[in-house]
């Protein structure tokens, strides 16, 4: 175990080296950047935003079953079925049919189904109905119907959150989806996050309906940015699709903060003919189900351009300007987890990790010098090599360090060592019994090779599980910590080796002590 | 090499671990875990100011009718941990508690952290973890069943069940917070104390190869004093930067160290007076590793 080949110890630095050599270029500053690449800090170290969002889809679902209803009917009658008792319960339609079977072949055709398409994808049909009595049965969307439902509104919520969060601003966000109803949002050295989180939690569906008693279309009853009660038609003159641009603006004769906004062909045209045939009317406009100002229509207003103004401060014409942009979201977003660092105790953490690492490591050092004198300098010697290499192989992943991530490079400085002290003890056993002293060497280190695996072994599974299984700063643990176990095996079997073994051929079999 | 008599102890040490393993085990069921807000759910601040004391954020939070709400003392002077209970719309949450302490307490109030866990989260972080430390048990117990005998195995478990759940219920008696750290930490911890228990076990099977004469009870003692010196060593180690990290790595560190330190102390006392004791119990002897032995390699 103690002769290398001059190939064998050439490799075994070069490897060291080159690694290490990654470690360094933390240490780079930000504008001459010899090889771009650095370990990221974790949200908890610099400071930021992880935010877990989760669509809430029923809406659309009841949508769905809603727009079921006509198609259902239709199919129904052109195909002489009769029903009787149909109802819509939320999420389900029930009715009851005189033939089922006859239903059954209709409901189910693969081909040319208007009703119920074939979902090619999943191998699955939109909707599904199950008997509930003889000829009672209760329709609903399938499990895999709800999957495409889910998934497209997710798809398209992303886009939404995306250019919401480009449009502030903020450094290298990331963005993405997570499971089939969530999106993750981590959002680095974010000052403020409740902003954020306001500008995510509006759907921002505008519409612009007339308020009217005129009960043609039903009317809601909402209340005004003043305070008034107002009945508005249920129908809907334009909606916020139509927007092309929205920007914040002051209103000259008063200095009030509006919003000006740009509309489309089909949208200047719509809102022309508005304008134009309810003159003297009032215009209510409506975001996310409230009033945002409700403006008398003075003139017909045919240019596509407009303008809402109500009682905004700045800030707030800046951010419905940029929601209108963005556009609506499909369905509300709920924030179901947050975790939010202020930068100021980043730092703090960053400090005392790194105190605590230098304290740590020293407190070590200092140990195994007492307790092995000149191996414990080659111990020691491979503890620096291996930190060195953890942080090397770090940076060459690219791997977010957070500060459990910190507290696994000072348990892996803790326990490294146990690979060497495991040797050194057998080697000292060894001693007792062998007489050469390089044999006594030679065969401590073979001998102690399996306990040193198996004991490195134990651990590392721990790690991988956690790293599975782990979210967040947990899992940059689980990375330093199993990284930290191949590095240590490197550095003990290779590193400290060699070193061993310079020392024990050089000095033949004079007196060694361990 | 040591030449302590420690099987002579084993008798006291088996009884003494199997009244703290039903003493933890009682705690936990009757006493329970105190789940911080990952695996309970609610809301967490870690906010800074200067003058202002526990008892004055209480009152504002209690004006606002949040439910359960807990403050104390976090760290620094000036420095305060708030609990939450979950409640309804967590969107509002937070900036209306911002506003409340600004306006009430006439002083800065500089938000450091804030964690907010949704019901549905933290039902399924409670899950994961609870599947990543099963799971990690039984990858242990299936590697050692490939590396071993399955009487070692066993051995092996018991000793991680022991300090797994010693562990807990310390958390339990100290009403410590169980948070996604802690997971980590007894993973960590099963990892050591398995690390601990395997470097005895190779030595006890190396020593059953070597001396057919002797009783398991004597090879025990033989390997536990043979590798001794490294079992302190390690541990001396690994607790001098758990330590470290203790004393100096902040407040967010301290429960997951303070529980590391506790799984390293009881995993180094389990690998010697739980785990060696048991493969007595089974009889074992060379004669086990050699079938063992004949089966591999025939």
């Amino acid at each position: 175990m103690l002769n290398f080949s001059k190939i064998n110890v050439l490799i075994i630095y070069l490897i060291f080296l080159f690694i290490a050599f990654f470690s360094i270029l933390n240490f780079q500053t930000e504008n001459d950047q010899f090889i771009k690449k650095k370990i990221n800090l974790g949200l908890d170290l610099q400071g930021g935003s992880y935010l877990l969002l989760e669509i809430n889809s029923d809406s659309l679902v009841k949508e769905k079953i809603q727009s079921k209803v006509i198609p259902i009917k239709k199919l129904l009658k052109d195909n002489e079925i009769n029903y009787k008792n149909f109802k819509i319960n939320e999420k389900i339609l029930s009715l009851s049919i005189d033939d089922i079977e006859k239903f059954d072949l209709l409901f189910n055709a693969r081909k040319d189904n208007i009703v119920n398409p074939y979902i090619d994808n999943y191998r699955s049909y939109e909707l599904e109905y199950k008997k509930t009595d003889d000829n009672q049965i209760e329709i609903f969307i399938s499990k895999f119907g709800l999957l495409t439902i889910n998934n497209s509104a997710l798809k398209q919520s992303i886009e939404i959150v995306r250019r919401r969060i480009d449009d502030v601003g903020t450094k290298e966000p990331t963005i993405l989806q997570r499971g089939e109803k969530r999106i993750l949002v981590e959002l680095p050295g974010l000052k403020d996050p409740e902003r954020i989180k306001t500008l995510l939690g509006k759907t921002a569906q505008l519409n612009f309906r007339l308020v009217s008693d005129n009960n043609e279309f039903g009317t809601d009853e909402l209340v005004s940015e003043n305070g008034e009660n107002l009945r508005v038609s249920k129908r809907i003159i334009m909606s916020g699709e139509n927007l092309i641009d929205a920007q914040p603006s002051i209103q000259n004769q008063n200095n009030e903060p509006t919003v000006s906004f740009t509309l489309d062909r089909l949208g200047a045209q719509k809102f022309g003919r508005a304008t134009t045939d309810h003159v003297g009317k009032r215009l209510a406009i409506v975001l996310d189900g409230e009033i945002v100002s409700a403006p008398n229509i003075n003139e017909p207003i045919t240019s596509g351009n407009g303008m809402i103004s109500g009682n905004f401060s700045f800030q707030e014409a800046t951010d419905l300007a940029l929601l209108l942009r963005s556009g609506a979201l499909p369905t509300p977003l709920i924030v179901v987890e947050e975790r939010t660092v202020g930068p100021d105790l980043g730092e703090d953490s960053i400090k005392s990790g790194i105190i605590s690492l230098l304290v740590g490591f020293i407190l070590v050092i200092l140990f195994m010098l007492y307790k092995y004198k000149v191996f414990g300098l080659i111990a020691n010697t491979a503890l620096i090599a291996n930190l060195l290499m953890l942080i090397g192989v770090l940076t060459i992943l690219e791997a977010t360090l957070t500060l459990p991530g910190i507290a696994g490079i000072i348990l892996t400085v803790g326990m490294a060592v146990d690979a060497n002290v495991l040797i050194f003890e057998r080697i000292r056993e060894e001693l007792k019994t062998e007489k050469s002293i390089i044999h006594a060497f030679d065969s401590g280190y073979s001998r102690a090779k399996i306990t040193v695996l198996d004991a490195n072994i134990t651990t590392l599974i721990a790690a991988i599980i956690l790293f599975a299984f782990g979210s967040g700063p947990v899992k940059g643990f689980a990375i330093t910590l199993g990284i930290g176990i191949i590095t240590t095996l490197f550095t003990a079997y290779f590193l400290a080796r060699h070193l061993t073994s310079l020392i024990v051929l050089n000095t033949k079999n004079k007196e060694i002590k361990i | 090499m040591t030449n302590y008599n420690f099987s002579s102890k084993f008798k006291y040490a088996n009884i003494f671990s199997a009244s703290l393993f039903f003493i933890s085990i009682i705690l936990i069921a009757f006493k329970g875990l105190n789940y911080g807000i990952d695996f309970k759910g609610g809301t967490l601040i870690e906010l800074r100011s200067s003058n202002i004391e526990a008892s004055s954020i209480r009152d504002v939070l209690r004006n606002m009718d949040l439910g359960d709400v807990n403050v104390k003392k976090f760290g620094k002077e000036g420095d305060f941990l708030i609990k939450v209970e979950q409640q309804g719309d967590n969107n509002k949450l937070i900036p209306e508690i911002k506003k409340n302490l600004s306006n009430n307490l006439n002083s800065e109030v500089n938000f450091r952290r804030v964690e907010n866990v949704g019901p549905k989260v933290s039902a399924e972080l409670l899950q994961s973890g609870i599947i990543a430390i099963s799971l990690s048990l039984a990858a242990m117990l299936f590697y050692i069943w490939v590396r071993f005998e399955w009487q070692f195995s066993i051995g092996s478990i018991v000793a991680i069940f022991h300090d797994v759940i010693i562990t807990l219920g310390i958390f339990s008696l100290l009403s410590l917070e169980i948070n996604l750290s802690i997971i980590a930490a007894v993973l960590t911890i099963v990892g050591y104390s398995m690390n601990d228990t395997v470097v005895i076990y190779d030595r006890i099977r190396e020593n059953l190869g070597k001396f057919h004469k002797l009783h398991i009870t004597d090879i025990a003692n033989l390997s536990i004093n043979e590798t001794l010196a490294r079992t302190i060593i390690t541990s001396v180690t690994t607790l001098l930067a758990l330590f470290s990290i203790f004393i100096l790595g902040g407040e967010i560190l301290r429960g997951f160290s303070f529980a590391m330190i506790l799984g390293v102390l009881i995993g180094t006392y389990s690998s010697i007076f739980v785990a060696s004791p048991i493969l007595k119990f089974f009889k074992v002897s060379y004669k086990t590793i050699e079938k063992e032995e004949e089966r591999i390699v025939p």
